[in-house]
């Protein structure tokens, strides 16, 4: 059976388009996209309430879904309902699971989850050292052919800048990339914070911005030495972003992500409203204002290729401790599309077609999975956003297992009104009026 | 007040002055033959110690049986930590039996904080990680007043280990908000990122520090710091930053000498400067008594004329 989705402004970068254009859906696949379809007799048709936007599917290239090993965490199940609720069709799962995802069975094992989950598509990703140990290369021909779309050994950096070397060269026979956790971790050592006034006042130990660069640095020139891909992850300081500019302009291979917080937030947070927030304990650190505003114009001017979430779920036991003793990490599937629209979009940072690259179109071609485009014959996965809707975020409402979030109570304007993955509705959002339609398909999860 | 003493930015001026005048009349109650009041009678003061501390631990217990609290310590060691429960756990149960201040020792900044997000008690910060002291920083003040007639406009300089250090972070806090002119020196390595923005000069030249200064504040050098390379040997340190009578002399001449305790002799400060002359660092202990009686009394909603009866 077909549908057709009418009324929506469709916003589809990798084409080029951008407007009101009807999108016809048989069965899992994109069937046409164009302007005033004719309606079979067999077709459905939903017409969307004034204002939505039809995207091509979000992907989250950096997500922990903590299966296995992790399950009080989160589970494959309960973090791609996570994610669809936060308008992801599609998420990228890191290796650093228990035990690690460096072999093709714990792969297999995930995406069996997956299928069982049925909700968002998942993509595993492998670990560039068996049991991220930095020591031997983890079976990549194996990863890669069991479903494993990139390696990294995240939470970590890869230890020496010899197996680096070797990763990048290792991955150009699957063209994949090697994703980089940058940290330099002597400069580390036992630091909880962004090195800097808050973190001084507070009596926290520090982690420096050149922390990450530092490292950065390092990877971007084994990139440039072997011709590998590298991507760096969770971007925080300015001196990174300086690195990936210096990389792109050689023409490295080098592509890199920003998570939310990190072009949100700064260390002040440390310190207020709540001091010593856990929630505001994150890897890398939340970093002050001149890093802040660095990653804003890093996602203006198209230095910055990918917004990933790196939603890192914690138990609350984990996260209700003193500061230097709870784990770094914040949930972010759930607030993204929110917190994209109210501080991107509306704040006029950057225009919807370029989010919906940052969200969509780069992550899919970073990755190289289908996506990323309303395509005529691709799988049907489209995101329905809704740019005015009033988002309050409550943290006890998140259907996350874990609830560490620092946006609990924001007022947020813009967030997701359905998500479709292979021509299904998995999600619809009940605070969007006028998708009952959507709602109503047999197919609805 | 507030609920709690966390930090000296708690603290208004004029409750800082009220406690340091507060303590006046508690140090004169440690004069007396009886040296109790029932001020605090049918109170009970937990004194939780998650830190092994003689000086703080010992002037809290002192201060808060002159005021006739019931008192009770709980110290608890590192190791029980790790297998133990959590520190939430832990103050939800002692919150559960009703005392009315929690008095605690951490090593992690900001333990205080997550104390008194639980707790309806009263929680008095005895010294949380790398972050606050504010008792220390307190009786500090207290007895600078006993040799200087104010603070403001006063050069003090804090010399040592800026980094690790919660009683320096109390008393620029504390200092500056009463108009002192605070220097901080100590090597590079030992110097926290953003001092400066706290309003204080940063030397790490112990001359230009000490340098007609009112008083010298030494702070603990950790010998375990060698192995994280602050610094090449103790006795480097020692002659780059050690107070010996000769740097004495560049200070005023009235100049006072304190340190939070406990000492490293030969290290951060010579015997002779410990012993000698300016030396008020044992003053300081006694005050310390005083001081925690006032800080005890008012968080409690006590009325002063109860402490002269």
């Amino acid at each position: 059976m077909k549908w057709l989705l009418k009324g929506g402004r469709v916003v589809d970068p990798a084409n080029g388009r951008d407007g009101a254009f009807d999108v016809l859906i048989d069965g899992e696949t994109i069937a046409r996209v164009g302007r005033n379809l004719p309606v079979d007799t067999d077709t459905q048709v939903v017409e969307l309430p004034a204002g939505i936007v039809i995207s091509p599917g979000l992907i989250d290239m950096h997500v922990h879904l903590r299966e296995p090993g992790q399950e009080h965490k989160e589970t494959v199940a309960t973090g791609t309902a996570a994610a669809v609720v936060g308008g992801f069709t599609a998420v990228a799962c890191m290796p650093n699971t228990s035990p690690v995802n460096d072999n093709a069975g714990v792969t297999e094992y995930i995406l069996k989850q997956a299928r069982a989950a049925n909700l968002a598509r998942v993509y595993p990703i492998g670990a560039v050292s068996r049991g991220q140990n930095g020591e031997q290369l983890a079976d990549i021909a194996e990863l890669r052919a069991a479903g494993c779309v990139a390696v990294t050994d995240d939470g970590r950096p890869v230890a020496t800048a010899l197996l680096m070397r070797r990763a990048l060269e290792y991955t150009q026979m699957f063209n994949i990339p090697v994703i980089e956790h940058c940290e330099e971790q002597s400069l580390k050592g036992d630091g909880v914070a962004h090195e800097g006034f808050h973190a001084s006042s507070l009596g926290l130990r520090g982690i420096p911005g050149e922390c990450e660069s530092i490292m950065a640095q390092r990877d971007i020139s084994l990139a440039e030495l072997t011709g590998g891909i590298v991507h760096i992850a969770h971007m925080s300081a300015r001196q990174t972003l300086d690195a990936v500019r210096y990389g792109k302009h050689r023409q490295v291979k080098v592509t890199c992500e920003v998570a939310p917080h990190h072009f949100i937030l700064t260390d002040e947070r440390l310190g207020t409203p709540t001091p010593y927030d856990t929630n505001a304990k994150m890897n890398p650190p939340l970093r002050e204002t001149a890093d802040r505003d660095a990653m804003l114009k890093g996602l203006a001017d198209g230095s910055v290729d990918v917004i990933a979430t790196d939603h890192a779920p914690h138990h609350y036991d984990e996260k209700h401790v003193e500061f230097d003793r709870a784990p770094f990490g914040i949930t972010g599937l759930e607030t993204a599309v929110s917190l994209c629209f109210d501080r991107l979009i509306h704040a006029g940072v950057i225009s919807l077609p370029r989010l919906i690259e940052l969200l969509s179109v780069n992550p899919a071609r970073i990755i190289g999975v289908k996506g990323g485009a309303l395509t005529e014959g691709a799988p049907a996965d489209l995101t329905l956003l809704a740019p005015d809707l009033a988002v309050t975020v409550q943290a006890a409402a998140m259907v996350s297992k874990s609830k560490n979030t620092p946006f609990d109570g924001w007022k947020l304007r813009g967030g997701v009104a359905a998500t479709i993955v292979g021509g299904r509705p998995v999600y619809v959002n009940a605070a969007v009026s006028g998708l009952a339609l959507l709602s109503d398909r047999p197919a609805a999860h | 007040m507030k609920k709690d003493l966390l930090s000296i930015s708690d603290l208004t001026r004029d409750e800082i002055y009220r406690i340091l005048e507060t303590a006046d009349a508690m140090r004169e109650i440690g004069t007396r033959p009886i040296k109790k009041v029932p001020t605090l009678r049918g109170k009970t003061v937990v004194n939780l110690f998650y830190e092994p501390s003689t000086r703080t631990r010992t002037s809290f217990e002192i201060a808060e049986k002159r005021l006739s609290a019931d008192t009770l310590n709980i110290a608890v060691s590192a190791s029980s930590v790790q297998k133990g429960e959590t520190l939430a756990d832990t103050a939800m149960n002692i919150e559960a039996m009703s005392p009315d201040m929690i008095v605690i020792r951490h090593a992690s900044s900001g333990a205080c904080h997550l104390l008194s997000r639980i707790c309806k008690s009263r929680i008095i910060n005895a010294g949380d990680g790398m972050h606050e002291h504010p008792t220390q920083a307190l009786l500090d003040a207290y007895t600078i007043r006993q040799h200087k007639p104010t603070i403001e406009g006063l050069k003090v300089a804090i010399v040592g280990d800026l980094l690790h250090s919660r009683v320096l972070r109390s008393n620029v806090l504390l200092l500056t908000k009463l108009g002192a002119d605070v220097w901080v020196c100590g090597p590079p390595t030992l110097v926290p990122r953003g001092m400066q923005q706290l309003g204080v000069t940063v030397s790490t030249s112990v001359e230009a520090a000490i340098d007609r200064a009112d008083v010298i504040m030494m702070l603990r050098i950790q010998q375990e710091r060698m192995q994280g390379a602050y610094f090449p040997s103790l006795r480097e340190y020692f002659s780059l930053f050690g107070m010996t009578s000769a740097r004495v002399a560049l200070a005023k001449p009235d100049v006072i000498i304190m340190h939070p305790g406990p000492m490293n002799r030969g290290v951060e400060i010579a015997s002779d400067v410990a012993d000698g002359p300016h030396s008020v660092i044992l003053e300081q202990v006694a005050n310390g008594v005083a001081v925690r009686m006032a800080v005890l009394y008012l968080l409690a909603g006590g009325v002063e004329d109860e402490v002269a009866a």
